[in-house]
């Protein structure tokens, strides 16, 4: 079936070609002296004002999470595996409302850019510091092989690929690879901010069109919720058990369904993209404010959510170029089914586009971590900033070269996963970030100790959810809790031991009076705000400049 | 009044919390802890009626709650701004 449709096609690949070209001429936006620093190229020179950072923060918000992966666990399986996202979304606002001033403060004070800077600050522990720098790093890499796979989908639908062959299969998403890594590594952060701007003028047109036009033209939400019933009713072949969820049923449901939600939140705000990205507004409230304004991304994502029932409404058939049905390739085929080709082709872009920012600035935001807390902290000290620059450049290769091997060996039947993946590991982060910014009661070994234990439980426990089709490992993100006996999100009970192990180590250290380290925060730097002494007016290497480039404004 | 006349005289000031309405802190945790406990609570939405149009209750009922938190955050945006009004640091009353 997957007929290459010419017309759709050649817009796609115009429009790829359109902010490939803008990708590389973005090195020379603004005219840097010399892309030869990490404020250059990790930062783009820090002159972002407040209208690029706007696009930036959008680039995180509509990825192929939203575009891909949410609609098509909605259409494989139903509510609990992607309706979740909504609630996840929703809670989201108010659990950042209460610790992102407090960290916001305290970073101003004392310059922090990375969570792993703050730990450093509080605890002086070489070692915690570089547990949290790892983790950011590692967290990141599923986050951005999601959107690799999101091309991908856009790409197999468009007809691009396939053949038996392993090279020919991948070969289209390969050269979108290339091209992503070969503009970031030459533009730095300039790339996705200049994209941006193509990417929300067409993903807002794509969205608008899709929630208004596509119900109407399968009749109705009626017809809608009533196909989604069915099918989830369904048994599948594989198993007998029901295809998946239309309501979460059971406690078994409502339990996965709510840790899910809940683990999800309490992970996103601790990527490094996330962080760098919320440190970079201007004042202590402007966060809390946003804050309050932000959950309205939630109704759109719900909506979005919905478009992979849409599609079992509309009878889409996602079938990959191997034959095979693929529940990843449902909103590219509803878009190519049900729109005319011409904007059909604009869709795709939309998605490719919306999944390269997003990767572009994760795969930057883990480069600068890896630079700052572990090459400057641990390898060489005195690097200069033409080093700091190259390791980041290379750095930002080597995150992405992971997210393919990711692409390549996991299973791409349930992209959500990926998501999920990362969100196991980077919320064993919480502790030592959230925890410290409210007491020292923790103490730093015991910190670690639960870091440890909580990345080996979760990604063990991970590993050995299999797939009952495929017979992969990975397969999921759910297990039995332990004690409680319902299936919960792993996250959140890797979590739950990261504290108690913390918590018992501490109190062992604290009864033996061992050193907790120093901490060169005091009380106060918890409530600073703007225009207090050393609250910077922007974090160093955050928007605008701090000590003048020396340059025409 | 921006004279510096309302500086403490005690160096640590800022080794302390500032003070802070304790009772409406609170208030602003409570708000703020309303839609978390409401939406993982999914016993007490996951079912179909009262339907909604052709919508059924936990569909719309997740939306609306959209419009709920955002009310609740600014609310508790407003109150956590009068609890502890900013105490501003002034170079030289720090360590």
């Amino acid at each position: 079936m997957n007929d290459i449709n010419g017309v759709a096609l050649t817009i796609l690949i115009l429009l790829f070609a359109l902010v490939t070209v803008m990708g590389f001429y973005a090195a020379r936006w603004r005219r840097p002296h010399s892309m030869e620093s990490l404020d250059e190229w990790g930062l783009g020179g820090r002159k972002f004002g407040t209208w690029v950072t706007w696009f930036l923060l959008g680039g995180d918000l509509y990825t192929a999470y939203t575009f891909v992966a949410v609609p098509a666990a909605m259409f494989a399986t139903g509510a609990v595996a992607g309706f979740f996202a909504v609630p996840y979304t929703i809670v989201l606002y108010p659990i950042i409302f209460v610790f992102m001033a407090r960290l916001w403060s305290v970073s101003h004070r004392h310059g922090y850019v990375t969570p792993a800077d703050f730990v450093r600050g509080r605890y002086s522990s070489r070692g915690l510091t570089l547990a949290i720098a790892i983790t950011g790093f590692l967290a990141t890499m599923p986050y951005i092989a999601l959107q690799l796979v999101g091309i991908q989908a856009v790409l197999e639908v468009a007809g691009l690929g396939g053949g038996s062959n392993w090279v020919a299969k991948d070969a289209p998403l390969f050269i979108a690879f290339a091209l992503l890594a070969a503009y970031t590594y030459s533009s730095g952060l300039r790339a996705p901010a200049v994209i941006a701007f193509v990417k929300d003028a067409l993903i807002y047109l794509v969205i608008i069109v899709a929630i208004i036009y596509l119900p109407s033209k399968v009749g109705g939400w009626e017809a809608i919720f009533g196909a989604a019933e069915e099918k989830m009713a369904t048994p599948n072949p594989a198993t007998g058990a029901p295809t998946g969820s239309f309501i979460p049923t059971g406690i078994d449901a409502h339990w996965a369904y709510a840790t899910l939600a809940l683990g999800s939140a309490l992970a996103l705000f601790m990527y490094p993209h996330s962080i760098t990205a919320t440190l970079s507004s201007q004042s202590r409230n402007t966060i809390r404010r946003n804050a309050s304004i932000l959950p309205a991304y939630s109704f759109i994502l719900g909506l979005l959510a919905l478009l992979g029932w849409v599609a079992i409404a509309a009878g889409t058939q996602p079938v990959g170029l191997d034959g095979e049905p693929n529940a990843q390739l449902v909103i590219p085929q509803l878009f190519e089914d049900m729109f005319p080709s011409w904007f059909a082709g604009v869709a795709w872009a939309a998605i490719a586009i919306g999944a390269l920012v997003p990767a572009a600035i994760m795969s930057i935001a883990a480069a600068n971590t890896f630079t700052r807390n572990v090459y400057k902290e641990f390898v060489r000290p005195d690097a200069t900033p033409k080093q700091e620059a190259k390791v980041s450049k290379l750095a930002s290769l080597v995150v992405k070269v992971f997210a393919l091997a990711f692409v390549l060996t996991l299973d791409k039947q349930n992209a959500i996963n990926f998501q999920l993946l990362g969100g196991i590991w980077i919320l064993q982060t919480l502790p030592a970030i959230v925890f410290s910014l409210y007491t020292k009661w923790f103490h730093r070994w015991g910190l670690l100790l639960g870091w440890a234990v909580g990345m080996v439980y979760g990604t063990i426990s991970a590993y050995q959810v299999v797939n009952p089709v495929t017979g992969a490992h990975f397969g999921g993100s759910l297990d039995p809790i332990p004690i409680i006996g319902h299936l919960g999100y792993i996250a959140l009970t890797a979590f739950v031991i990261n504290v108690g192990v913390a918590a018992v180590v501490t109190l062992a250290l604290r009864a033996g009076k061992v050193s907790n380290g120093t901490d060169e925060t005091i009380a106060g730097d918890y409530f600073a705000d703007a225009g207090d002494p050393r609250v910077m007016k922007t974090l160093p290497g955050l928007d605008e400049s701090v000590e003048g480039v020396s340059d025409s404004r | 009044m921006t004279s510096g006349n309302d500086r403490a005289d005690d160096p640590t000031l800022h080794e302390t919390t500032p003070p802070a309405n304790r009772a409406l802190l609170t208030l602003a945790a409570v708000l703020l802890a309303i839609p978390v406990i409401a939406l993982l609570w999914v016993d007490s939405y996951a079912r179909v009626d009262p339907k909604l149009g052709p919508w059924p209750f936990f569909f719309w009922y997740q939306f609306l709650w959209v419009f709920i938190t955002a009310a609740l955050t600014y609310t508790s945006y407003r109150i956590v701004l009068v609890a502890r009004p900013h105490r501003p640091m002034h170079e030289g009353d720090e360590r």
